[in-house]
């Protein structure tokens, strides 16, 4: 198990060395004039020369990288703009500030979002799914095919806006969409993201329950289960025990590949409902022409989606012994 | 579906039974047979090709409806928005004259909008499955059909090609696109940000394409009818070309009627954003966006595309799903 997963560790920083490479390279060797883009639109010429030299444009672009990497670990000094200590993911000449302050004020937003949301759209999928499975060709199966085929063909940004016009501001139903800190008052909190993780859920939760209902209804066709049956065991630890556990793999993954997706930004959902999370955060720096900040949401994100998908294959390995023996 | 074996298995007594339709027909024939039964099928098969024929016809639609999308009608003739820029009257300004209501503030004709806003996004997302099944075939026949070192390479660059933030990466490159191909007191040109755009939705969307078709070549690869063609000395050419690739036609084709719609909706959620598409060019995100800054005051102007979007996305599905049953009757959902 520890190999295995060991073995899986190495393999996802990798990865991550040769986005962050590539990434970096894209952004600071292609565009004909980095510092401008960094700097922003509105950037007083002084404050382009400092960027200027604090990027390094001047030496070889390999050094400009090693820099930037050393940076993440050891801190950086940028001069006449102050010190940005370890992890250094670069420095905002837009906010005047290191990049890493401005995720780390945004995170808990894009946390909070998924969290809830994740919540409501796997347990109501998997739910719907294997009463749909149970049910398999009645009325009540196809009622929630039918529903999971539109549900999955809405878009945030139509439905969260009709439902924005219709519960918030026409009937005033729901509380604004806000974020309010947890540790302040939880209920205000959950009162503000209740919108957001209902719309989110919408579209989410279709493809929960196509996925358990069709791996269910296969898991319900196998050998151990009718063994399980035949052998007098109630439906219900039928259900449960057995097809169930063989659904949870396959859920699992889809699962932390949509969590990976949504700690990295659930942009069309923080645009749509104003939310000032990291989605929202990349597109404000495109709009600013942050540079730095951009490429520190590219890493954070794709970070997410690497740590989830090691998440995966250990939760795959604990709950299918067979994956570690491979 | 039962493919009648020759009739070895009865032993001289009664004829052979009447060979059923499926006899003697080319697999696009059976996949067309199977596919005509299924009425959802056709249903879906229709309006996708209702949206392909108004994305077509664009201009002879504007020619008989007499109006264009560029037109700012609100501005130029009184009486149609108010002093704040909205339509007088209800409904978004819906009239016999503006079908589908008027435009918050510019004024344009909302019906038009939609229109020629199909085009912008069918084309896209057209150029882009095109872009995207070539690569995905390409790199997924050389990956399993080489195998050994290029399989190994070609698979580690899909791993990390997935471990992108795709939409996040796009947003954050267009400002560097800019920077690269336009001088800062330029206007983007409207080429430069649609060829960007395809080539951006394609750089992701590839890398699943080819690690499906590369596992379907391994295993094809072992077939007998390869290993026939192989003995006989064919060129690798000529068993890729006649051998393979009608093979994977099928997988091919699913796969494209999925990515189209899935296309559509990414490059709609481009536009929302603010990356997409750019004025004056009708587009059906940046409908949404305009729509969700104004649907205080007029949601009409959002149902539209709204509305079209989502029946658009669940007909193209329902289309996607009844192409694979027709091809591969085995799998039942």
């Amino acid at each position: 198990m520890l190999r295995f997963l060991t073995r899986r560790a190495i393999g996802a920083v990798l990865t991550l060395v040769i986005i962050a490479a590539v990434t970096f390279f894209l952004f600071f060797a292609v565009p004909a004039d980095p510092a401008r883009l960094a700097c922003g639109k509105a950037c007083p010429p002084e404050l382009l020369e400092q960027a200027r030299h604090n990027l390094g444009l001047d030496q070889p672009l390999f050094a400009q990288f090693t820099a930037w990497l050393t940076g993440i670990f050891a801190g950086r000094d940028y001069a006449g703009l102050g010190h940005c200590p370890a992890p250094c993911l670069g420095y905002s000449f837009v906010n005047r500030a290191p990049v890493l302050e401005t995720i780390l004020d945004r995170l808990p937003v894009t946390v909070s979002l998924t969290i809830g949301a994740a919540v409501i759209f796997l347990l109501f999928g998997v739910a719907t799914g294997i009463v749909a499975a149970l049910n398999q060709g009645r009325p009540l199966d196809k009622i929630t095919s039918v529903s999971s085929l539109v549900g999955s063909s809405l878009q945030i940004y139509f439905v969260g806006t009709l439902a924005l016009y219709f519960l918030v501001y026409e009937n005033q139903i729901l509380a604004r969409p806000q974020y309010l800190p947890f540790t302040e008052d939880p209920l205000a909190w959950a009162a503000g993201l209740t919108l957001p993780w209902v719309v989110l859920s919408i579209i989410f939760t279709a493809g929960y329950t196509r996925m358990t209902r069709s791996t269910m209804v296969e898991q319900l066709g196998e050998d151990y289960v009718r063994t399980a049956r035949a052998k007098g065991m109630k439906a219900r630890s039928v259900t449960l025990r057995f097809a169930l556990r063989g659904t949870l793999t396959t859920v699992i993954t889809i699962f932390g590949v949509d969590l990976g997706a949504l700690i990295g930004g659930a942009i069309i959902t923080e645009t749509t409902f104003g939310l000032q999370g990291l989605g929202r955060l990349s597109i404000n720096a495109v709009t600013d022409s942050d540079l730095p900040v951009l490429m520190a949401t590219v890493l954070v994100a794709a970070g997410a989606i690497i740590v989830f998908n090691i998440v995966v294959d250990a939760l795959y390995a604990f709950i299918d012994p067979r994956v570690r023996l491979n | 579906m039962t493919i009648p074996m020759p009739a070895v298995t009865e032993h001289g007594g009664a004829p052979a039974p009447k060979a059923p339709e499926t006899v003697g027909r080319s697999p696009g024939r059976l996949m067309w047979l199977r596919f005509r039964r299924d009425r959802t099928g056709m249903a879906s098969a229709g309006i996708v090709l209702f949206f392909f024929l108004v994305a077509a016809l664009a201009p002879a639609i504007s020619s008989v409806y007499g109006k264009d999308p560029y037109t700012l009608y609100g501005q130029d003739a009184p009486g149609l928005l108010n002093e704040y820029g909205y339509p007088v009257l209800p409904n978004g300004g819906i009239s016999s004259e503006f079908w589908f209501g008027i435009e918050p503030a510019l004024g344009r004709d909302v019906f038009m909008q939609l229109v020629y806003g199909i085009r912008t996004s069918l084309l896209i997302a057209a150029a882009a499955t095109v872009l995207i099944v070539v690569i995905g075939i390409v790199l997924g026949i050389v990956a399993g059909y080489a195998g050994g070192r290029t399989d190994y390479t070609i698979g580690r660059v899909i791993d990390i090609t997935l471990s992108f933030p795709a939409t996040l990466f796009i947003i954050a490159f267009m400002p560097v696109v800019e920077n690269l191909f336009v001088s800062p007191d330029e206007e983007t040109p409207v080429w430069l940000r649609a060829v960007t755009l395809v080539i951006m939705l394609s750089a992701f969307q590839w890398a699943g394409l080819a690690r499906l078709l590369r596992g379907q070549v391994l295993s094809l690869r072992e077939r007998e009818f390869v290993e026939a063609a192989r003995v006989t000395g064919a060129s690798p050419a000529r068993i890729v070309f006649k051998e393979l690739l009608p093979n994977l036609w099928t997988p091919i084709l699913v796969q494209a009627t999925l990515l189209l719609p899935a296309l559509v909706t990414a490059e709609t959620a481009l536009s929302f954003l603010g990356v997409g598409m750019i004025e004056p060019i009708p587009d059906w995100g940046r409908m949404f966006l305009r729509g969700t800054q104004v649907y205080q005051s007029d949601i009409t102007y959002l149902i539209f595309p709204g509305a079209a979007l989502v029946i658009f996305v669940i007909a193209f599905n329902l289309l996607g799903d009844s192409v694979r049953d027709a091809f591969d009757p085995k799998i039942k959902r």
